[in-house]
């Protein structure tokens, strides 16, 4: 669209140069993770031996792996343009929905997998480690991303020293 | 249509061929299929209306990209996960 108006900003060539809170935030989950993982691959080695544990291991290290990679791309494309950012992460959508179908398709037949806690773990552990994040989760315009560990308290003036 | 005649046509001929036991695995394999197919699409429709109003919230307040984009990724998770339990499902009917 064309205009006159010198006010006017493309979507196109809008982005963003800050720092980027999905960065924070899967940084934050990843740490969640490794902190579940041992939980979550211990249940399974007790209900479905070694090859529990391993498939356990293998749905979390997928869930990660897929927080990461889609934090990435909304960081690396906001940088370039919005509309990229919004092209990349639908198209991201599809794409990471079928790296985690080929990854669960060909290790299904393999000795070491256990579909059921294999899937369980992935679920589990999506919405889990999304549930325990919201604890951490800062809206504000000065914390963006993640809560500030120490907040300083705010000064209280005296009034009587007026 | 010609084509599709046909094509129904031979899946007909196949279906006929078949024993119970491999019609109703058959059957079962294609549903399995339809439905993961469609449990993809309500997320797919869910995360287009989320990042499309992120990017217009963005563009009529810059100020607010940090908070908006935190929302929006948080929000494209949570739906993903219906994609996934989706998938999970479709796995578990299909091969578990």
């Amino acid at each position: 669209m064309k205009t006159d108006d010198p006010q006017y900003v493309s979507i196109l060539s809008m982005n963003d140069q800050g720092p980027a809170p999905e960065a924070a935030i899967v940084r934050d989950i990843i740490k969640h993770g490794s902190i579940v993982a041992p939980i979550l691959i211990g249940a399974s080695a007790v209900f479905w031996g070694v090859n529990g544990a391993w498939s356990s291991a293998y749905g979390v290290a997928l869930v990660l792996g897929n927080f990461a990679f889609a934090a990435w791309m909304v960081s690396y494309t906001a940088r370039i343009s919005y509309a990229l950012m919004m092209g990349a992460t639908l198209f991201g959508y599809i794409f990471r929905l079928a790296v985690i179908a080929a990854a669960v398709f060909f290790v299904r037949n393999q000795s070491w997998v256990e579909l059921v806690p294999l899937c369980m773990t992935i679920v589990i552990t999506h919405v889990g480690l999304l549930f325990w994040e919201m604890r951490y989760i800062s809206l504000s315009l000065a914390f963006p991303g993640l809560k500030p560990k120490h907040v300083a308290s705010p000064t209280v003036q005296d009034s009587t020293s007026n | 249509m010609e084509a599709l005649t046909r094509i129904a046509h031979a899946s007909i001929r196949v279906a006929a061929e078949l024993t119970p036991a491999e019609a109703k695995a058959n059957a079962a394999a294609q549903m399995a299929g339809l439905a993961y197919g469609l449990a993809a699409i309500g997320p797919g429709i869910g995360i287009g209306m989320i990042f499309g109003k992120a990017i217009e919230a963005m563009a009529r307040q810059p100020e607010s990209a940090g908070m908006v984009r935190t929302t929006m990724f948080l929000g494209v998770a949570f739906t993903e996960a219906l994609a996934l339990i989706g998938f999970v499902a479709f796995i578990l009917l299909k091969f578990a």
